[in-house]
């Protein structure tokens, strides 16, 4: 066995030690492994999840050959799980694997308990009545759920839980936590004890910008009655002060200054998103909240008494022109206002669950302190049921989408793959599957397409004559490009959900194979 | 009507693509048999890379209807590739991965072909990239790119319009990821933009100025590479660094905590000691899969027609929710590398070693150590040795009576080109027109106007 760290390396290296054992503590269930679920499988093997268990009933036949890696000429005939989860074995020896030789359709149907021993299920190439009792049992038993569907050069993945926290969002961009529109009185102190106007220019050169603007900032609120620069005109004064404040042109700090001085003029107080999260009515915590709940309860106090409007502090500063001594300095003084927060939060995560009537030692530091150091980057994503966006999806989503240009393929493939589970309901096979009955099945599945529309309140058909041939040529056909696709689609979300980072999608994600303006839809 | 008389076929999924005709496809889509064995026959496909990228693009190429595979890698395997190149085990550790990765692929999937090459991708002529109907990129590095695409490029022609010539134009199908990001694209050279006319895409790699490394650092990379790139040479004078001997990686190590505990820095790890000095590039399973198939698929549409192709460059986000987005970037219609090539002008009288002097000169090649091609023969070689001494005597000869004497035409040089103070190998494409040779270049000239 090889050092799971060495061969793990490339992928700890984006989410850590925690992710992983996560991952390795996961089971995860497969409905079906054609080439769709296979390569899910397969990527979820490779990063090494706890253990996998392959369910289907059917045997290898020839056609599998020609679109799935997972089994080959020596499996023709033999059951298609136990060739799948035979492949999937030889690429990772830490995973448990094994298969369960039935039909995916038939376990819901008779055995929904079944379900509940998995962290997570990967559904595929399910039809719709089959994936609306399936959301049911997992959504009652709190098990993740994704679905996964090929069809043609089209296909989609949809998440299910019925609600998603996360606290390590690791967004790619987002602004510093720097506090130069409203710094505490450490920090000003700080500054107050460094002269800008010090005569060596080595020194000159090499004091830090937030320095620099934070003593610009005071300097400037003392003559505009105590408020920092705030239109247009204030804004270039401000930066023209500090270009004056250069005493050579080479003078970097000043320069990191000037394109960092609308961190000066940035609104103070809490984003949008995260008003919307402490506003939510999970916050008025009981004895069932989770602990994400709780230390948002905490959060919420902390706001408006500490926090001063502000959520705890960062803590960490990004690299800027500075002498070593004065950089270091700096990120002791960020540092230690993180801490102090952090005690603050503690404190009150304590209280809050001694009031439920929890142990109030019953969420560990190190969750806190994530907690505080992500708190303006907390992420709560909720899923409706299946059965309530197919009955009822949002009219006002569904009439935008239909007749936006970026949206309306992927809308109308999301009606067309719907429209052939009530196809195939009626006529017994999917639209074009077959040979020879294209021209009945192409006005059959737009007279279905039509009815699916009318029934869900939208009358007229919008869908061109264009994509319902296309759909048809299609004939239910699993092509392994676009299974790899919507496979590692899939996978993705499923380590996001495991993880607990990074954001999952929130809507249905519509793979659309043929320009690839592929889109994810929330109805 | 019965269905049950349908033979089972192994392509037949792949068939509702191929044999049906369809509404949105290429317009020179011309669906049946013929064209499903065409692909299978005619048709080849040269994987650029074994790695992440190329695993995926090897099995998804073999179960699209392709037969005749090619890779090229010059990596072996290490222990680090197996938590996503899915055809490596840990018994291969050591084995180059060209070879493993089309023996696993042929073994799964019958009658797929794939000729493995365990070199460098400069190690090939020209001639050997020419051979491919499609080339495919799964690749970490813009300097191997950049290469590919100017061979690939260096094949384009244009009529007398300037207009390419279609049967000339190379397509290329790149795809390139890092961590929950990724892209893909098309390169259709002289249609399309080539990954020259939009190098912008690739910023190069920030350096730390030697000054902070010296003088004031400040993070935990600033004192890994003060280890590196200063205190290793001045300690180990004349050996080189080498990234692979974990012992050469655990003095920098060390090095590096020493110097952040004499700063007060936090953060040193043995990890992101490895990670700074060797430019990791953290890397997924997912997101290779994701990627690979889109390169797959656009290659399957660009060989049948059988659905319209990615116009041209997508990129995949899958950090926040998921972003699939599609731009039409333009070409730049003064690309040195897929535009009709640089014009040089001449007198009949310049020497080979003349010429190969002035472009190491000239304000738009820099270009040193050239090696010259004249359609397909070889003028002059920098190496190896062998061709170098055959070809030493062409360089006191004129430029005008190795190229047989025609008034124009054009040369493919390679050699290394200096910009913004990196060095990289290039090949480029060149338009030679000869000044005052009587009569004809006049009537030429006028004609060609
Ligand atoms: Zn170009």
């Amino acid at each position: 066995m090889a050092e799971p760290k060495t061969k793990y390396d490339r992928q700890l290296r984006i989410w850590g030690e925690q992710g992983q054992a996560a991952l390795e503590k996961a089971s995860i269930c497969l409905l079906n492994c054609g080439p769709t679920g296979s390569e899910t499988l397969k990527n979820l093997v490779l990063g090494g999840v706890g253990s996998i268990t392959v369910i289907d009933g059917s045997k290898v036949e020839v056609s599998d050959l020609g679109n799935n890696f997972m089994v080959d000429e020596s499996s023709v005939g033999q059951s298609k799980a136990k060739c799948v989860c035979a492949f999937l074995q030889e690429l990772n020896d830490a995973v448990k694997a094994k298969f369960i030789e039935e039909h995916p359709e038939a376990l819901i149907e008779t055995n929904p308990s079944f379900f509940s021993q998995f962290t997570l299920v990967v559904a595929t190439q399910l039809v719709e009545d089959s994936m609306v009792k399936l959301d049911k049992i997992c959504r009652e038993a709190n098990v993740k759920l994704i679905f996964a569907r090929s069809y043609g050069l089209t296909g989609f993945v949809r998440v299910s839980v019925k609600e998603h926290t996360v606290i390590e969002s690791k967004p790619d961009h987002f602004l510093d936590d720097l506090r130069l529109n409203n710094p505490w009185p450490e920090l000003k102190s700080f500054a107050e004890t460094i002269d800008l106007n010090v005569a060596d220019p080595v020194a000159h050169k090499h004091t830090p910008y937030v320095i620099i603007l934070v003593k610009m900032a005071e300097e400037w609120a003392k003559t505009h009655g105590g408020s920092l620069p705030s239109t247009r005109d204030e804004k270039k004064q401000f930066k023209e002060l500090l270009k004056a404040g250069m005493v050579a042109t080479d003078e970097e700090n000043y320069k990191e200054a000037i394109e960092a001085s609308f961190k000066v003029f940035a609104p103070r107080g809490i984003s949008l998103d995260l008003q919307q999260i402490i506003s939510d009515s999970c916050t008025e915590v009981d004895s069932n909240s989770s602990q994400f709940w709780v230390m948002l309860a905490a959060l919420k106090e902390f706001i408006v008494n500490e926090g001063g409007g502000e959520a705890p502090l960062e803590g960490s500063i990004p690299d800027m022109t500075s002498s070593t001594e004065l950089y270091v300095n700096l990120q002791k003084i960020y540092q230690a206002k993180a801490e102090a927060d952090y005690l603050v939060i503690e404190q009150r995560v304590k209280n809050i669950l001694k009031k439920i009537g929890r142990d109030p030692d019953g969420i560990s530091k190190t969750m806190i302190k994530s907690f505080c150091k992500n708190a303006r980057k907390l992420k709560v994503c909720r899923y409706r049921l299946l059965e309530d966006e197919f009955s009822n999806p949002s009219l006002p989503q569904l009439q935008k989408y239909l007749t936006d240009e970026d949206y309306s393929v992927a809308m109308g493939f999301y009606i067309l793959l719907r429209a052939v589970d009530r196809f195939t309901a009626n006529y017994n096979s999917f639209p074009g599957q077959f040979d020879g009955e294209m021209d009945e099945d192409i006005s059959r599945l737009k007279t279905t397409a039509v009815g699916l529309l009318s029934d869900l309140g939208c009358n007229g058909s919008p869908l061109t004559e264009d994509l319902i041939n296309e759909m048809c040529r299609f004939g239910a056909s699993e092509l392994h490009a676009v299974a790899a696709f919507i496979g590692g689609v899939a996978s993705q979300e499923v380590i996001k959900l495991i993880t607990r980072q990074f954001v999952p999608i929130s809507g249905t994600f519509i793979f659309n194979g043929i320009d690839h303006k592929s889109q994810l839809l929330a109805l | 009507m019965s269905h049950s008389t349908v033979q089972p076929s192994r392509s037949r999924d792949l068939d509702k693509l191929l044999l049906r005709p369809g509404n949105l496809v290429a317009p020179t889509f011309e669906p049946g048999t013929q064209l499903r064995d065409d692909l299978q026959e005619y048709v080849r496909i040269l994987v650029v890379g074994a790695g992440g990228l190329g695993c995926e693009l090897l099995k998804d190429l073999a179960l699209s209807g392709f037969k005749n595979l090619e890779v090229i890698d010059m990596d072996r395997i290490e222990v680090s590739n197996l938590n996503r190149q899915f055809l490596f085990r840990l018994e291969d550790v050591g084995k180059p991965k060209a070879e493993v990765a089309a023996k696993r692929v042929m073994e799964r999937v019958s009658g797929v072909n794939i000729v493995p090459h365990f070199c460098r991708i400069e190690d090939k002529e020209l001639d050997f990239y020419n051979d491919f109907s499609i080339i495919v990129l799964g690749l970490d590095s813009i300097e191997a790119r950049s290469y590919i695409n100017a061979v690939a490029c260096s094949f384009l022609e244009y009529d007398s319009d300037d207009n390419p010539r279609e049967e000339t134009i190379k397509p290329m199908v790149d795809g390139g990821t890092e961590g929950f990001k990724g892209h893909a694209r098309v390169i259709m050279p002289g249609v399309t933009p080539c990954f020259e006319c939009t190098i912008w895409l690739f910023p190069p790699q920030v350096k730390f100025p030697l000054c902070t490394l010296a003088e004031t650092p400040r993070t935990p990379p600033h004192c890994i590479e003060y280890a590196h790139l200063i205190k290793w040479d001045e300690v180990h004078s004349g050996k080189d660094f080498d990234p692979d001997d974990p012992e050469h990686m655990t003095w920098v190590y060390t090095e590096a905590v020493k110097r952040a505990e004499l700063f007060g820095i936090q953060g040193v790890t043995y990890s992101l000691t490895q990670g700074v000095v060797k430019n990791i590039i953290p890397a997924i399973a997912s997101t290779n899969a994701i990627i690979s198939a889109a390169c797959a698929l656009e290659t399957l549409k660009i060989a049948s027609g059988c659905s319209k192709t990615l116009s041209n460059y997508l990129t995949y986000n899958g950090v926040e929710g998921l972003h699939i987005k599609v731009t039409e970037f333009v070409k730049d219609k003064d690309c040195l590398v897929c535009g009709p090539g640089v014009l040089i002008e001449l007198d009949t009288s310049v020497t080979l070693q003349k010429f190969i002097d002035m472009l190491e000169e000239h304000p738009k090649l820099f270009l040193s150590k050239a090696s010259v091609t004249h359609l397909g023969k070889n003028l002059y070689m920098q190496a190896p040795p062998v061709l170098e001494e055959m070809t030493r005597s062409n360089l006191s000869l004129p430029l005008f009576e190795l190229m047989g004497k025609v008034p124009k035409d054009v040369v493919h040089v390679t050699g290394i080109t200096s910009q913004n103070d990196s060095k990289r190998s290039c090949l480029r494409k060149l338009r030679v027109v000869f000044k005052a040779i009587d009569g004809v270049t006049d009537m030429d000239m006028a004609g060609g106007a």
